[in-house]
């Protein structure tokens, strides 16, 4: 990680009764893509705020290249944010929401032009700069929020929720038009999203949040496959649980006993010992499925037998449930060859499920309500 | 074609109403100012222009120059006012505005003229203010607080500011405050977003205040009268005094008239300076209007 350029020191916040932020420490590396990641009511958007200085902690500071900035307001910060709605002002054009900073500032005219132009042509809203906010289409107003946001070049961009309000393909061309931005601009950008798919794709590294608390600070691939409880290995991406006890332990490998399946040969990466309780999670793709019984040729492969129960073809891959006894398991077969070729599985088939030893991970921490994140939301 | 016609017709009572009832008599009263006055009061049936050569006696213009600065200044302080009242109104709780609203319209409930003689009591030489402004020595034992027109400044500035707060408050309550916020993320001071995105949020609203306050406090006729002293007169005061005690109904139509024409001077004034400088915005706003539908 580069140099911490923004640091959250046990910051707490309380709204009355309610804890929203308890004791949260987050270092942010200069110049990467930082994401908080989180439901909504996570405390997410009131750390942001808090560091936009719209909110003050309880308790903690924040510390700005190496500044105590907790007690500044606002305008005191070289913190510039994108807000969710954008809050562009509706009586100025284009071109005077993003000067708005630069003569408050008190910027020459013969900078403000410059700087002014430069951003509106980074953002490619140029040509538009005598249009009105309400003139402008969605992902157009975004951008002016970017532009206007950053000609004070800041040493943060916070971005809460940038995205919300745009459709799936806005959606994705912004995130791509982001990073590029981020990448010319070279600033720290803090993200504020609820959406895991964006966090993941546009980010150095993520912190997820639940209840207030940050539950795991880590790259986009550690948090997927090295979640830490059953929260983040729930609310990134989608997995299975399993829960156990070790049978016997074998050097690096131990044997874990589930209710109704043989015994597992999973990589013992937390150091448990015999008679432990233990917690698995095993990502759907982690399984191969195959209506024949497959050879097996190392020590720590497993296999499985189950009944399809459902079967959902979606192009790139198809997600099968599987029932395995009292279990019902999520696995994902990618279509590496041509589908039509391929010996479909359908729904009742007798299948094999073989995972690896490796591809199992043990959780440090299991809460039974997250498994509802897995579930297909009521309708 | 049709669709026209049947505008034409569903405005047709309206338009009748303000024909018969407002348009015409102001033609009459414009007209009667022409005419010379009988002697029990009434309209003479001869043409004259005598009337309107003697309307600027000694002493009147100070009246026209003391209706036009009550008015104006009455109409700016109640702006000045009721611009940060309409700001904290939209900022307040929902329960807490309730209540303050309730404030400020619940006096509407009294009669006008009741409200005014609250105020005579209140600034009586005898009345507490002044008394206890005289006692903790704010003010000089010989001052007086009724019957000048700093009264009338107070009492007009008191009767109006409603008229104010309410349009403004209506704009102030859609104001998208977030934008403060924005403003002071960009470095703004919270006067400057309030100066550089309240204010110019809220314009429109400010011209509709100024309007509503502006017209009535020029024709002014019963707080002059009441709280006001013989050096304090007003326009309005000028046409009742023809009325009621000269009984020159000729001269009181020429007053009126003139007062008229200095109401809707700035009206014009006013609607030419919107068509000038405001023309962008309606632009803007019909192409997004366009854009809409």
């Amino acid at each position: 990680m580069s140099d911490s350029i923004l640091q959250f020191q046990n910051i707490t916040k309380r709204f009355g009764s309610q804890t929203v932020l308890d004791n949260v420490s987050l270092d942010v590396g200069a110049g990467e893509i930082f994401s908080l990641l989180g439901p909504s009511g996570c405390g997410k958007t009131t750390l942001l705020r808090i560091c936009g200085g719209f909110e003050s902690p309880d308790n903690g500071r924040v510390i700005l290249d190496g500044k105590d900035i907790t007690s500044l307001p606002p305008n005191k910060r070289a913190i510039r944010t994108v807000f969710q709605n954008y809050a562009l002002f509706p009586h100025m054009t284009v071109w005077d929401n993003v000067a708005f900073g630069l003569k408050i500032a008190g910027a020459d005219k013969e900078t403000i032009t410059r700087e002014a132009g430069k951003y509106i042509e980074l953002v490619q809203l140029t040509g538009h700069e005598k249009k009105k906010p309400g003139q402008l289409s969605g992902g157009q107003r975004q951008r002016v929020a970017i532009a206007r946001a950053l000609v004070n070049k800041p040493k943060i961009l916070l971005l809460d929720e940038p995205l919300a309000a745009l459709d799936l393909k806005l959606r994705q061309r912004m995130l791509i038009e982001l990073d590029t931005i981020h990448d010319e601009v070279g600033i720290t950008f803090l993200f504020v999203t609820h959406d895991q798919q964006e966090a993941m794709s546009i980010s150095d590294h993520i912190a997820v949040m639940h209840n207030g608390s940050v539950e795991q600070v880590g790259n986009p691939v550690e948090l997927y496959e090295a979640p830490k409880n059953s929260f983040i290995a729930a609310f990134i991406g989608d997995t299975n649980f399993f829960d156990g006890i070790v049978e016997s332990v074998d050097g690096e490998y131990c044997t874990v006993a589930i209710k109704d399946f043989p015994s597992l040969k999973v990589y013992n990466d937390k150091k448990l010992k015999k008679g432990d309780k233990v917690n698995l999670s095993i990502r759907p793709e982690k399984f191969s499925i195959s209506s024949t019984e497959p050879r097996i040729t190392d020590a720590h492969t497993n296999l499985l037998r189950g009944k399809v129960e459902e079967v959902i073809y979606l192009g790139a891959h198809t997600r099968y449930w599987v029932r395995v006894q009292d279990w019902r398991i999520s696995v994902i077969k990618q279509h590496f060859s041509y589908a039509l070729d391929e010996k479909n599985i359908r729904w009742d088939d007798e299948v094999w499920l073989r995972f690896e030893g490796d591809n199992a991970y043990m959780l440090e921490r299991y809460t039974q309500e997250d498994e509802n994140l897995l579930a297909l939301p009521d309708i | 074609m049709k669709r026209s016609a049947n505008i034409f017709l569903l405005s047709l009572p309206s338009l009748l109403w303000l024909l018969i009832f407002y348009a015409l008599p102001v033609f009459i009263v414009f007209l009667f100012a022409f005419r010379t006055s009988d002697a029990y009061g009434g309209i003479g049936d001869k043409w004259t222009l005598d009337t309107v050569r003697n309307l600027f006696s000694p002493g009147f213009s100070a009246v026209i120059w003391r209706t036009v600065w009550l008015g104006v200044v009455s109409t700016a302080l109640s702006i000045v006012i009721a611009v940060p009242i309409a700001y904290h109104l939209a900022k307040m709780s929902p329960k807490l505005r309730n209540i303050v609203l309730m404030l400020i319209i619940v006096p509407f409930w009294t009669n006008f003229l009741i409200r005014i003689f609250a105020w005579k009591v209140f600034l009586n030489p005898e009345g507490i203010l002044r008394r206890t402004l005289v006692l903790i020595g704010l003010i000089p034992e010989e001052t007086m607080l009724l019957y000048n027109q700093w009264a009338v400044l107070a009492v007009m500035v008191y009767t109006y500011l409603p008229y104010a707060i309410l349009p403004i408050y209506a704009a102030a309550e859609k104001f998208d405050f977030a934008l403060l916020d924005a403003a002071k993320d960009l470095g703004a001071s919270s006067f400057q977003g309030f100066r550089k995105v309240f204010l110019p949020s809220i314009s429109k609203s400010i011209w509709v205040a100024v309007m509503v306050v502006l017209i009535p406090a020029l024709g002014a006729y019963l707080i002059p009268d009441l709280v006001g002293g013989p050096t304090s007169e007003m326009m309005g005061d000028r046409i009742a005094q023809s009325v009621f005690t000269e009984r020159n109904l000729p001269r009181a139509s020429a007053l009126s008239a003139l007062l008229m024409i200095t109401v809707f001077l700035p009206l014009l004034l006013m609607t030419a300076l919107k068509w000038i400088f405001g023309k962008d915005d309606e632009e803007e706003e019909s192409r997004t209007m366009g854009a809409r539908s």
